[in-house]
């Protein structure tokens, strides 16, 4: 089998030719390490990668595979991890120059849960520091460039774990989402993530930016996928006192097309001013496709999506104004060469730390947090968010999912978006309200615009309602097909392929180790 | 001529739970450890990790509630204030400001004009930072993460106290309360108490409070009393020369009996307090509160009640002995084993107090068992020993929890019954002492006392006084 085929399959079917014995775990790692060669120069997905680890893995797995002990649906399959999750072992810097050499002795839950399903861990993808930023161009490790257009962001801030599956750099990624951090790098690089509702996938070892909307989530190239890896990561777990005890985690099950009758609400307040028409339409195309498959759809009147994105922004940033008070050079991470005392240690050990957005970020929090503005600002933006809550709730009511943009726009270009933060800001209205509501939502690809940029569906469904936008996301997916980005179609000759699987079997055959991008070549 | 003022106090109490593992994780609590070992990524701040409550600290914290008459609030939850400090290791600490898990409760104390409620604001549960040292030798400072996370609760009274007596009082109430309850064993000296004053003063007869100050570093009763009484005439000399008491907190320093200011009004941190994100809202259920409340433990003024019905001490003996819990605990111990309730209490109401002034100690800081009281009890009524030879064996007791009979026997303390030998050593006392026989003979009976006291000595205590009482009136 060619390599380009390989990296062709889902996480499940990959799985599935693992199960059949028809493809061996090491030669799915070799496929896409053979990728990482040739696109991560341009793409840079990954801030630590460790080839020598996954192939052993791969050993390790294949062999759990083949004793019968593994057999789910994930078993030997290649994935990406988001920076700011935290494996044993591995750097978890977070793309912040903060916590460049942080290195932690304990493992996330989620990364737990996949490595009992078998996964291979590859490596660390980039992000925004902090997971602050839409566009992965705040990383203190260079910027992820989008496989669909190299002069174009990936969004973010999960921009590096929705690159790396786009450009085929791995089979699927865990990202994170707190106002939308996985739904919009996953519409910008046409690949299908899911935000899971507050409480669903253990926060354990997720180095937290806003912990009251933090969720971790899959980043996939399809909806079978994404269905198939929150099964796994969701979990009650004792260690995160805000993880709940969910009843039906069986999400597979919901992978089905009849949505005859599923009551489709499209709110109007999402269709107005600042959305580029091109999305507009391929979402109103999208919404005809469910509709055409036996959904009633119909558009209404949300209300108070223009409060969004500053109640977001408040309770976010305070959130993060004390979450990030932590990195202080005391124990662990960057600490200034030269000071004098303890003030000017901290001062400088976080000037040095920290990038713009994230000091903004903390300015902002801590300045809602003050005495005098706590409830001019904090209490007033935590009633907002409750009032959010509300709207969904009779909105829910009356429909089984909403449906919208991911984003009003397709991914920008680089270094358009930084110098002018609150557009920036603005851009994420369509994804802060769920986070603010605990909402489960999926985004996936709905066509193209002009430019050949993907063009993102987002599904929004009630909170533990995550199996009604994976059916209807399924429903809609099965009417298209799945498109591959330039950088992942643009594989090798055959003739190349055949002499480097050649070298690629003799490496795996010597045990020796393909060189990955290790802590100290980041740039 | 001086005007006459009146001393308003309040105080802050933070008291360490005897809970065995902290109070967001796993770690043990135990005092003492090498630097470092009794944490983990939770309790050392690390990125990633999350903070679980330990449902004994909110036990804890509804027993001291429901015994100090405080309403519970069933709807709690915590909040972060945010500071930096290095021995804080996330830089804000896990409190609760807004719904403090105690409101609006009280205790009773005594005074000499009688007895008073002292209110209690409200209690809440928080943890404990770490602990800073600073090496002089290399010029640096480390710290030590083993408290970080030891569960508190920090008592805040009313300002009701109007002097230290009452302070003192009010403390020692709060601790026996407390240790009744095995919440904790309220070491001042080892900071599982600790306490702040905060104190201002007005003219006699005024009804606005004065400008106070909040004074910390108190590690002992004298200490807060000095403190106190320092810190009360510091302020009424200011206002006495027409200068206004500033607010801020101070410093005591036992050593030097004074106070230093530490941080002005003005320089005072804005803790930016805001829900803890990582802890759910607490639900407490009303079961649950009956629960605990059911299992409270015989508090203070009904042991004492019962002491003097069911063992028939007198009312100061029950008082004394009831106002430690550790030192009930060993008087109802040891009447049990040894079934004589009186003797018992004569023990620790005379030895052990006699010793426990003499060295400086607390009740609570008595370590021998019940067992080997009871056992010298037993040799004592037995005859065995003498009462002389009693006190002795009872120091060695105290001491090092000794067991009384190994060492009665290894000792060779034993009363010696033995007539012959006692019958040499009296006839001995007999030649030795002719001026007392002769009194004796002449119906002198006090004469015999002497005698006998002659004896005693010669025997070095080991022997039955009755026995050399009965013996010497045969030989005369």
């Amino acid at each position: 089998m060619k390599i380009r085929e390989i990296r062709d399959f889902t996480a499940v079917q990959l799985a599935e030719k693992i199960k059949q014995r028809e493809i061996r775990v090491s030669e799915a790692v070799w496929a896409v390490l053979d990728q990482i060669e040739q696109v991560e120069k341009e793409v840079n997905s990954y801030v630590t990668l460790d080839a020598e680890s996954a192939l052993q893995q791969a050993e390790q797995v294949q062999q759990r595979i083949d004793g019968g002990e593994l057999t789910g649906p994930l078993a030997g399959v290649p994935a990406a991890v988001k920076d700011n999750i935290c494996i044993a072992g591995m750097a978890a810097t977070c793309s912040s120059k903060m916590l460049e050499n942080f290195v932690p002795i304990y493992t996330a839950e989620a990364v737990l849960k996949l490595q009992e399903a078998g996964a291979v861990i590859l490596g660390k993808t980039n992000m925004d520091e902090f997971a602050m930023g839409s566009t992965t161009e705040t990383s203190a490790f260079g910027a992820t460039k989008n496989p669909w257009n190299l002069n174009h962001v990936p969004g973010g801030s999960s921009g590096g774990s929705c690159a790396a599956v786009a450009a085929e750099e791995c089979f699927y990624a865990l990202g994170s989402d707190t106002g939308g951090s996985i739904r919009q790098p996953s519409a910008f690089c046409g690949v299908t993530g899911l935000k899971p509702t507050y409480g669903t996938v253990s926060r354990y070892g997720l180095i937290a930016y806003g912990s009251s909307l933090d969720q971790i989530g899959p980043v996939a190239k399809d909806v079978s996928d994404c269905a198939a890896i929150l099964e796994t990561i969701a979990s009650y777990d004792k260690k995160d006192s805000t993880s709940l005890k969910r009843k039906e985690t069986d999400f597979t099950a919901a992978l089905k097309t009849d949505i005859t009758g599923m009551k489709i609400g499209i709110p109007r307040d999402y269709l107005g001013e600042g959305l580029d028409d091109s999305v507009r339409k391929a979402v109103l195309e999208a919404a005809k496709v469910l509709e055409d498959q036996g959904a009633v759809v119909e558009e209404f009147d949300l209300g108070l999506v223009k409060y969004a994105i500053p109640a977001y922004y408040v309770i976010a940033c305070a959130e993060a104004s004390s979450n990030l008070a932590r990195f202080d050079g005391v124990k662990y991470g960057h600490r200034a060469k030269a000071y004098e005392g303890l003030h000017q240690m901290y001062k400088k050990s976080r000037s040095e730390g920290f990038g713009p957005e994230v000091k903004r970020r903390i300015m902002l929090g801590s300045f809602v947090l003050s005495s005098g503005y706590y409830d001019a600002y904090y209490l007033k933006a935590l009633g907002t968010k409750a009032l959010i809550k509300e709207a969904f709730d009779q909105a829910f009511a009356s429909y089984d999912v909403i449906l919208g943009p991911a984003a009003p726009s397709t991914a920008p270009e680089l270094g358009k978006s930084l110098g002018d933060p609150l557009k920036m800001y603005l851009g994420d209205i369509y994804t802060v309200s769920l986070n603010l509501a605990g909402l489960p939502g999926i985004t996936l690809p709905c066509g193209m615009d002009s430019k050949g940029l993907p063009i993102g569906l987002q599904l929004i469904g009630d909170c533990f309602q995550e199996k009604k936008i994976i059916q209807a996301a399924y429903a809609y997916e099965q009417t298209r097909e799945r498109n591959r980005s330039p950088l992942a179609e643009n594989g090798k000759t055959t003739e190349e392929e055949t002499e480097d699987r050649k070298t690629a079997d003799k490496k795996i055959a010597d045990g020796e180790a393909l060189t990955g991008k290790k802590q100290e070549e980041r740039p | 001529m001086r005007k006459e003022y009146e001393t308003v106090i309040g105080l802050e109490v933070h008291v360490e739970l005897a809970t065995k593992t902290k109070i967001f994780c796993g770690c043990s609590t135990t005092f003492g450890g090498a630097p470092n070992t009794h944490t983990c990524p939770v309790c050392t701040g690390m990125p990633g990790s999350l903070p679980v409550l330990n449902k004994k600290v909110v036990e804890y914290a509804i027993a001291v509630g429901l015994a100090t008459g405080c309403s519970i609030t069933q709807n709690c939850k915590f909040d972060r204030k945010n500071y930096f400090y290095p021995d804080n290791p996330q830089n804000y600490q896990i409190s609760q400001l807004y719904l403090p898990i105690c409101q609006e409760g009280g205790v009773e104390i005594e005074t000499p004009a009688g007895k008073k409620i002292i209110g209690i604001h409200e209690i809440h549960m928080e943890e404990d930072a770490g602990k800073l040292i600073h090496d002089e030798w290399e010029d640096c400072s480390l710290v030590d993460y083993n408290r970080s996370g030891v569960p508190l609760i920090e008592i805040v009274s009313e300002p009701d106290m109007r002097s230290a007596e009452e302070v003192i009082a009010y403390l020692e109430k709060l601790r026996m309360i407390i240790q009744y309850l095995g919440a904790s064993d309220c070491k001042l000296n080892e900071g599982s108490m600790r306490a702040d004053v905060n104190l201002s003063v007005r003219e006699a007869g005024t009804e606005p409070f004065g400008t106070r100050t909040e004074m910390k570093n108190l590690n002992s009763f004298k200490a807060i009393a000095r403190a106190i009484e320092h810190e009360k005439n510091r302020q009424i000399d200011l206002l006495e020369e027409g200068k206004k008491v500033v607010q801020e907190t101070r410093r005591w320093d036992d050593n030097k009996g004074d106070s230093y200011p530490m941080r002005s009004k003005e320089d005072a941190q804005d803790y930016r307090y805001f829900p803890e994100p990582d802890l759910v809202p607490l639900m407490i259920r009303t079961e649950w509160i009956e629960e605990i409340r059911a299992r409270q433990p015989e508090f203070q003024p009904e042991k004492r009640n019962r002491y003097r019905q069911e063992y028939g001490l007198p009312d100061y003996d029950a008082q004394i002995i009831t106002g430690s819990k550790h030192l009930s605990d060993i008087f109802e111990r040891t009447a049990k084993l040894c079934g004589k309730p009186k003797k018992v209490s004569n023990w620790l109401m005379g030895e052990t107090m006699r010793l426990l002034r003499e060295q400086e100690m607390e009740p609570e800081e008595i370590r021998f068992s019940p067992e080997n009281l009871a056992n010298l009890i037993r040799l004592t009524e037995e005859g065995s020993i003498s009462n002389t030879v009693a006190k002795e064996v009872f120091e060695k007791i105290f001491a090092e929890d000794t067991d009384p009979v190994s060492y009665v026997e290894k000792q060779g303390l034993k009363t010696v019954n033995d007539e012959g030998e006692l019958k040499e050593t009296i006839e001995q006392v007999i030649q030795n002492n002719p001026k007392s026989v002769e009194d004796y003979r002449n119906g002198k009976e006090k004469a015999i006392g002497f005698l006998v006291g002659q004896t005693m000595k010669a025997m070095k205590g080991k022997a039955n006084p009755g026995v050399v009482n009965q013996m010497l009136r045969e030989l005369l």
